[in-house]
């Protein structure tokens, strides 16, 4: 005799930090369906256009997500310079890549850790944070904010990094290599956690692209998409090709982020070896008028940014589609079928982000 | 050296408020996908709603206007993930939206304030 | 045995960018290390000492919080963590955002900073288990009396 019942998922819950909620509907054990539920962090932050100038926006832009903030101050940044016609000059297009790159791989050894301690691995989360503290020396070192760092404006940066210190980058870069390799190897090799992840959850390819699915949750079932690879910033001049997994499943999608952590190595190296001289701010005059929509491939995937602007210092409308909203289809249909006890590491493996998702 | 795609794009195409669905099948046909739906307040009840596809890499937008009162047909049947967006500009902005496939009801975004960017 | 010397920590994301979220769980990990103060990060409300809230607080998570509040064990203490808990901060004009947590639930420590320190919120944890001890011994005057 099988039996129906629905499982209230969250607000508050032991593995996940942040408020997600589903309403899960079980069949004994297994989840027959999932109903997402957004709202515990929703701010109204889209509707502050109409008291805040679009230069102050910036600030608000990056307090989307304090995990991805550089890069949604960014892409705020590059729509409005877009929509006034504002010409970044190079060496501040290096510099977001470098920040850009440094927040994926503080966000991705965040989710590391997360999935460490969802398995129950203790000592390994702490390690894993251990090395996520080395980028965050780095970042404060630059800017003197450790997550959310307000160096991004509208027209490049607010400030310079010297070329010692980019070259001091290089070399800490060196030894955050060795690290990584002994930390990966435990969430690759490791039997334990192979039995908690290879063959959960799994999205086929067809899935992934009708359910409109981004970022390393997209590329793990196999798509070879990744934004970075469009002429935004630096990366048009960086050599790198996005990195796919095919099996579709938790294991895949851990690869993938293993994977990307010594891509973005990769590419702040590269970007540092090329990053010319001048200035890192262009003046912006006027205000800005008509509409623009940029793209930026955030740590979880791509993120939409809207802006339309009618002449006056606030905006008449900037609206965000970030990544984790796009992949709560995704999550819906990966949890159908499986265990109750998977749920938690199976919310986990598409990285969500519930303070960008709700804004 | 790879031919560089402009990160984000401004090609969209007006059209009118009937003819939705028949471009929207036009374009799934072509395997486009769906990637957002935003609404924006123009002005003293009416809007603009903007939807965005993308191809690979390519991205464009068909644009409606539509006024405060009128219902939009929702594109779910089409773009079945489109329930979230619908949901949301439902929610946000209180423009009624017709035969949504999962239909939260005004409860996707429970907000403080009833449909604050009416 | 005073309580003082292992507090539990129970963190609940209030409506915060998850900026000072990452700092709290920063602040339990190697580096700041708050567990040499033994205090444990604990899920469970109703084992927990001290909560610390970060974000200011909406309609929807309103009822949660005074809910998770309900639920912890006296004595008990409030960190606010964050200028947005403390306050309101950036999403004060918010029309969603009903203010610092204060509004709801009464706060011992205030921990401003956007987002906040490691540093000022262990700095906070510290002045909460001393108050902590405070409570405590006026709860035992009060039940002797």
């Amino acid at each position: 005799m099988s039996k129906i019942s629905v499982v209230p998922y969250g607000p508050q819950h032991p593995v996940l930090p942040e408020p997600v909620h589903l309403d899960l509907v079980l069949q004994d054990e297994k989840i027959v369906s999932a109903i997402p539920s957004i709202g515990f962090i929703h701010r109204g932050l889209e509707k502050l256009v109409e008291k805040r100038d679009y230069k102050e926006m910036v600030f608000v832009a990056e307090r989307i997500c304090g995990i991805c903030s550089f890069g949604h101050g960014m892409g705020y940044c590059e729509a409005v310079e877009n929509v006034m016609k504002v010409e970044v000059p190079d060496r501040a297009k290096y510099l977001r890549t470098i920040f850009q790159e440094m927040s994926r791989l503080h966000s991705h050894t965040l989710w590391l850790g997360l999935a460490a301690d969802a398995f129950g691995y203790e000592s390994l989360f702490m390690q894993t944070w251990r090395i996520r503290e080395k980028i965050l020396d780095m970042l404060e070192m630059a800017t003197g904010g450790r997550v959310i760092f307000s160096i991004v404006d509208v027209g490049g940066l607010r400030k310079d990094v010297p070329d010692e210190m980019l070259a001091e980058f290089a070399k800490r870069l060196k030894d955050l290599r060795e690290d990584y390799n002994r930390i990966t190897a435990a969430f690759l090799e490791d039997d334990a956690v192979k039995s908690r992840l290879c063959g959960v959850g799994v999205l086929t390819i067809e899935q992934a692209n009708d359910l409109g699915c981004c970022g390393p949750f997209l590329r793990a079932s196999g798509v070879r998409r990744d934004s970075r690879m469009t002429d935004y910033e630096a990366y048009a001049k960086l050599d790198f090709e996005p990195v796919v997994s095919h099996d579709g499943d938790s294991y895949a999608r851990c690869v993938v982020r293993i994977k990307e952590i010594y891509q973005s190595i990769d590419l702040i190296e590269q970007a540092i070896a090329q990053i010319p001289a001048g200035d890192v701010c262009t003046p912006v005059k006027g205000m800005p008028d008509g509409e623009y929509l940029a793209r930026v491939e955030q740590p979880r995937g791509e993120a939409l940014y809207y802006v339309k602007g009618n002449g006056t210092k606030n905006l008449e409308r900037f609206r965000v589609r970030t990544p984790t909203f796009a992949n709560i289809p995704g999550l819906v249909e990966v949890l159908k079928g499986q265990d109750f006890a998977d749920v938690g590491t199976l919310i986990l493996t598409i990285d969500p982000c519930i303070s960008c998702t709700e804004r | 050296m790879r031919q560089p795609i402009r990160a984000g794009e401004m090609m969209i195409c007006e059209i009118d408020p009937d003819t939705l669905l028949d471009e929207v099948t036009k374009l799934k046909y072509s395997e486009w996908r769906l990637m957002q739906i935003c609404a924006t307040k123009t002005g003293e009840d009416s809007y603009e709603v903007l939807y965005t596809f993308g191809h690979g890499y390519r991205l464009r937008s068909i644009r409606l206007k539509i006024s405060g009162e009128a219902k939009l047909s929702s594109i779910t049947s089409i773009y079945p993930i489109a329930y979230l967006y619908e949901n949301e500009m439902h929610d946000l902005f209180g423009i009624e939206i017709d035969m949504i496939n999962i239909d939260f009801k005004g409860g996707l975004f429970r907000t403080g304030v009833k449909a604050p960017f009416k | 045995m005073k309580m003082s010397k292992s507090p539990w920590l129970l963190h609940y994301d209030a409506s915060s960018c998850n900026g000072c979220d990452i700092e709290v769980l920063a602040s339990t990990t190697p580096v700041y290390d708050v567990e040499r103060f033994g205090v444990i990060n604990t899920g469970n409300p109703k084992h927990a000492d001290i909560l610390v809230v970060t974000g200011g607080v909406n309609y929807q998570n309103k009822p949660v919080l005074e809910q998770l509040y309900a639920q912890m064990p006296d004595p008990k203490v409030v960190v606010a963590a964050g200028i947005c808990a403390c306050d309101g901060g950036v999403f004060k004009d918010c029309y969603n955002i009903l203010g610092g947590i204060d509004k709801v639930i009464p706060v011992d420590v205030y921990a401003p900073g956007c987002a906040v320190r490691p540093e000022c919120l262990i700095d906070a944890v510290v002045k909460a288990i001393a108050i902590l001890d405070e409570k405590r011994a006026r709860m035992k005057a009060e039940n002797k009396a």
